[in-house]
Formats: structure tokens, C-alpha cells, sequence
């Protein structure tokens, strides 16, 4: 049983995790070009080495962010989102009251 | 055949004609094309590139040997039962291309022409059969909805019970369905394009990859650095690594999948038996042994460890399937690297750079078609203008949004 420390439930089976993907700073969705769209959704470094990476706590819902080695699948660190994001994230934009 | 055998272990000489020659020679200081990875797809390449259009000025760079890849790690499933149109397609023509490969090459590559049957436990499964039949038969392919008596009737050695986890009420027989040695594929392409004068320089890695104003110019290997007209890399697994030396980011996530094979048994299994409710598929190798394979891993990994969670959960599906496997030992395991594009769909053609070319993205459908996309990316190279078979499944369709998304796909559940 390969265990990951969860920064909400301490350490549990990695099983009850969800990988959810190479951590990335989204792009305003309003004003971004589609193609910077594109690339933030579809593409990855996909990097052989450390890497920054969101997981999810299934059981409990939470999402957090963990430091792995993609060579030995070493689990390096793992922190609340809340380290990195010290803002809410807004959501809303302009676009939206447009279609209210 | 002792006396053959001890002939052959006595003689002074290789009594044998050897498979293929890997070039012994230092590497020229300049290629027409360079093909990075001397797998099935990169050999195949060099072969039609050599035989078809006379491009022979070809290295083929392997940082370690021939077909020791994603090559020697698939399971050997040959299929065309895909869901897309552009997909059913190109996998119909690869089936083609296996059937008279060995002809082709002069080269036994051992086809055997099982069939395939895809089990359904419960009616979303259904829908998504009726689906696939429909349009495989449409574009030609065989592939038909079967009831649970004539499954009996494929497979009888499948447990058929109701008193079950996950009770079998219908399937998709696949009849061109097939399994090849998939070594033999990669050795056949090899020798053939060796034969026409390509090089194969084993144990040469490219470390980096030369790009003067968006073209290629050269790459730089443990060996020394050598110019080429133009490069392709068709290396799998490490498709992110080796564009990023190109400066090419792709849309992959590279995942490892596990199988295994047990020790051999009585010939009692014919077509290969696949669950996408368990995440399990199996056939009979044509020397007994049960060949098991699974989903990708949860998350991705450059490495192909084993773990105990992914061999428990083989094989407690292979065991619910045939119940007699109980009692068979597992000789090998083993783990392989799949390249996972968003759409479960290959990335093949042209890249950002002018004249490197990309054959990628193959996760679990890239053994089956080696020789399709041998064929169509050696034109591309040859010609530069990109075969319309292909032109789906170039890079470009990311940004344009328009995804091929191939749910029929193994391991498509990621």
C-alpha cells in the first residue's frame, strides 16, 4: 500500500485519492486567446522529474497539491491549496452579466 | 533436430542468417532522415521509406535496443472495432497491412487471426456495442452484437454463471480481431530496411535536438552530433521528454500499464476476451501461456513498477472470467509506458517544427497500428504532403478543438 499524507486526513492509502492534474495558473478565461485556452487544457510538460500536481481526497472532497517524482514516484510534500491561492479566485467576469 | 542444435552450438561462425545488422560503423557525419526510436513504428518507417520511396540515407537512433520499447511491452492485440469514423479507418487499414505482413517482409511474423470478443455486463455497454457495430460495419469492419449462447459458443470455458459480480449478458465479437508477435514485427521492418541500406545505431541516445530559424538541422547523441535533412521521433513513452527537446510540448500524460503471463496451459482459448467493466483483457499466446493486461495506472509515472493493487485487481477479473486460472502461477510481470492524449486518439504528422514529425501519443493503440502509421508517416516524410488517412490526428486539432475522442479505446476511462 503506497501511502500519501493528506493535508486534511493525514496519512492514507493513495487509493482513495484521485489524480487531478499538472498544477498550472489558469488563464483569464474571458480574454485569453483561444489558443492559450488550448494549451492550458489540453497540453502538459509531462516533466520527468518533480513535479507540482492537484490531488483529491475522494471521501472527503478535498483538493490539495502534492510535490511527486515522476521518475521514482517518490511523494515529496503535500500542502493546502490555500499555500498557493492566498485569494479566492474569482470567477465571475463581465461576460456573464452579458447573458443575464 | 539434437544434431541441428548441436551443429548450431559448435559452429565457429553464426550458422544463421541474421535477422537484421545493426550498423557497427560510426554514425555519418549527415542524414536524409533521421528516425528517433527503433521500435516497431520507427523501423517501420525507415522500411517504407527505404522499400516505397527510395529514401535510403536513413539512420534509425535507439537509446537502447531494437524494439525494447512500448515494442516489447503491448499485449499483441490487433483490432479495428474503434467507435470513430477516422479511427475505425486507419485501424481497419493497419488489420489489412498485419494480414499479409508477413509476406510482405519475407518475415514470420506469427499472425494469428483470433477474433475478439468484448464482454458486456450491464446495458450502458450494450448501447455503446450496438453503437460500435454499427459503425464498424458501416466502414467495413466486422464487428457484431452477440447473445450470451453464442458467446458460450465462442468462448465455452468462460464462466457464464448469473450468480456473479458482474453477470456477462451480452457481447461484441470483433472476427477480424488478431494477435501477432509483436517482436517479430519490430525485427521484420528492422531487417528489411537494414537490407536496403538503412543504419540501425543501437545504444545512441539524442540528447538534444538542433532547431535553426523553426527547422531542424541536426541532432546531438552520446555518439556525436549528426546534421539531417529532416528527424521523426516515434519513441512512445518518452514523447514529452524527447519534443521538449525540439521545444515541442504535446498533449500527453505519460501513464504505465501493467500485465502479466501465467505459466503455460492445454490450447483451451482461442479469441482474446476483453471487459471494459473490469479493466481486464486476456488471450492464449499460440505457447499456452495466458496473456493478461489491464488498465493504465491511476496517475502518471515514468517508471514500470509493478504494484500489488493493479495485479489484485487482474487477477480477480481474470478469475471471476475463468475461474480455473486459480489455479495457474504467474510467470512474468511487467509494465509498459502509455502516451495518453485527451481524446484517446495518436498525435501523427507535422509538428510546430518545419521538418520534424511527430508519431505519438500511441497509448494503448500503438502496437496495432505500426504498420498504417509506418506507411502513411513514411510518405509524409518522403512527400511532405500529409496522407488524408492521417490528417485527423495531427497536433494542430487541439487548437482547433476538434478532439477525435476515441471511446473505444482501451483504458479510455481515464
Amino acid at each position: 500500500m503506497k501511502i500519501l499524507n493528506c493535508p486534511l486526513n493525514g496519512p492514507r492509502n493513495i487509493a482513495e485519492f484521485s489524480y487531478g492534474g499538472e498544477f498550472h495558473r489558469m488563464p483569464d478565461p474571458s480574454h485569453c486567446e483561444p489558443r492559450a485556452w488550448a494549451e492550458y487544457v489540453f497540453f502538459h510538460d509531462n516533466y520527468a522529474g518533480i513535479v507540482t500536481e492537484w490531488w483529491y481526497h475522494n471521501a472527503t472532497s478535498y483538493w490539495f497539491l502534492a510535490e511527486r517524482d515522476t521518475i521514482t514516484d517518490e511523494i515529496i510534500r503535500t500542502y493546502p491549496a490555500s499555500d498557493v491561492f492566498r485569494e479566492p479566485v474569482d470567477f465571475s467576469d463581465e461576460t456573464d452579466a452579458d447573458h443575464e | 533436430m539434437p544434431f541441428g542444435l548441436l551443429k548450431f552450438g559448435l559452429s565457429k561462425t553464426y550458422p544463421a542468417q541474421h535477422h537484421f545488422t545493426p550498423a557497427n560503423t560510426q554514425l555519418k557525419n549527415r542524414y536524409d532522415v533521421v528516425i528517433i526510436g527503433a521500435g516497431g513504428h520507427g523501423t517501420c518507417i525507415a522500411y517504407y521509406l527505404a522499400k516505397y520511396h527510395g529514401v535510403t540515407n536513413v539512420a534509425v537512433l535507439d537509446k537502447s535496443y531494437l524494439g525494447g520499447g512500448g515494442t516489447a511491452r503491448n499485449t499483441a492485440v490487433i483490432r479495428s472495432n474503434y467507435l470513430t469514423e477516422e479511427g475505425v479507418t486507419f485501424y481497419r487499414e493497419s488489420v489489412k497491412l498485419f494480414q499479409d505482413m508477413s509476406n510482405e517482409l519475407g518475415f514470420n511474423v506469427m499472425m494469428e487471426n483470433r477474433g475478439q470478443l468484448t464482454l458486456a455486463h450491464n446495458d450502458a455497454t450494450i448501447r455503446s456495442f450496438r453503437w460500435r457495430a454499427e459503425v464498424n460495419q458501416h466502414l467495413g469492419v466486422r464487428s457484431e452484437l452477440v447473445d450470451r449462447q453464442t458467446i458460450t459458443e465462442l468462448v465455452p470455458n468462460l464462466n457464464m454463471s448469473e450468480d456473479v459480480r458482474f453477470p456477462i449478458i451480452a457481447g461484441l465479437w470483433h472476427a477480424d480481431g488478431a494477435t501477432a508477435r509483436h517482436d517479430a514485427v519490430a525485427w521484420g521492418y528492422a531487417k528489411g530496411a537494414c537490407e536496403r541500406g538503412v543504419e540501425l545505431h543501437q545504444l545512441t541516445e539524442v540528447q538534444g535536438i538542433e532547431v535553426t530559424r523553426g527547422k531542424v538541422t541536426a541532432v546531438t547523441t552520446n555518439r556525436g552530433r549528426v546534421e539531417c535533412g529532416c528527424a521523426v521521433q516515434a519513441v512512445a513513452g518518452s514523447s514529452s521528454v524527447v519534443g521538449m527537446k525540439a521545444g515541442i510540448r504535446l498533449p500527453i500524460h505519460s501513464y504505465p500499464l501493467q500485465a502479466m503471463v501465467t505459466q503455460a496451459y492445454k490450447p483451451l482459448l482461442t479469441p482474446h476476451v476483453s471487459s471494459p467493466q473490469f479493466h481486464v483483457y486476456l488471450h492464449q499466446t499460440s505457447r499456452g501461456e495466458f496473456v493478461i493486461g489491464g488498465g493504465s495506472d491511476p496517475y502518471p509515472l515514468y517508471s514500470t513498477r509493478a504494484t500489488l493493487d493493479q495485479k489484485e485487481t487482474l487477477a480477480a477479473a481474470v478469475m471471476e472470467l475463468f475461474p480455473f486460472l486459480s489455479q495457474v502461477r504467474v510467470m512474468r510481470q511487467w509494465g509498459g509506458t502509455t502516451d495518453m492524449t485527451p481524446d484517446y486518439s495518436p498525435i501523427m504528422g507535422l509538428s510546430p517544427v518545419e521538418n520534424y514529425y511527430l508519431d505519438a501519443g500511441w497509448g494503448t493503440w500503438g502496437f496495432k497500428a505500426t504498420p498504417i502509421c509506418g506507411k502513411t508517416m513514411a510518405e509524409l516524410v518522403a512527400t511532405r504532403r500529409v496522407p488524408e488517412i492521417i490528417r485527423p490526428f495531427e497536433l494542430e486539432r487541439f487548437y482547433r478543438f476538434e478532439q477525435i475522442n476515441e471511446a473505444g479505446a482501451t483504458a479510455a476511462s481515464h
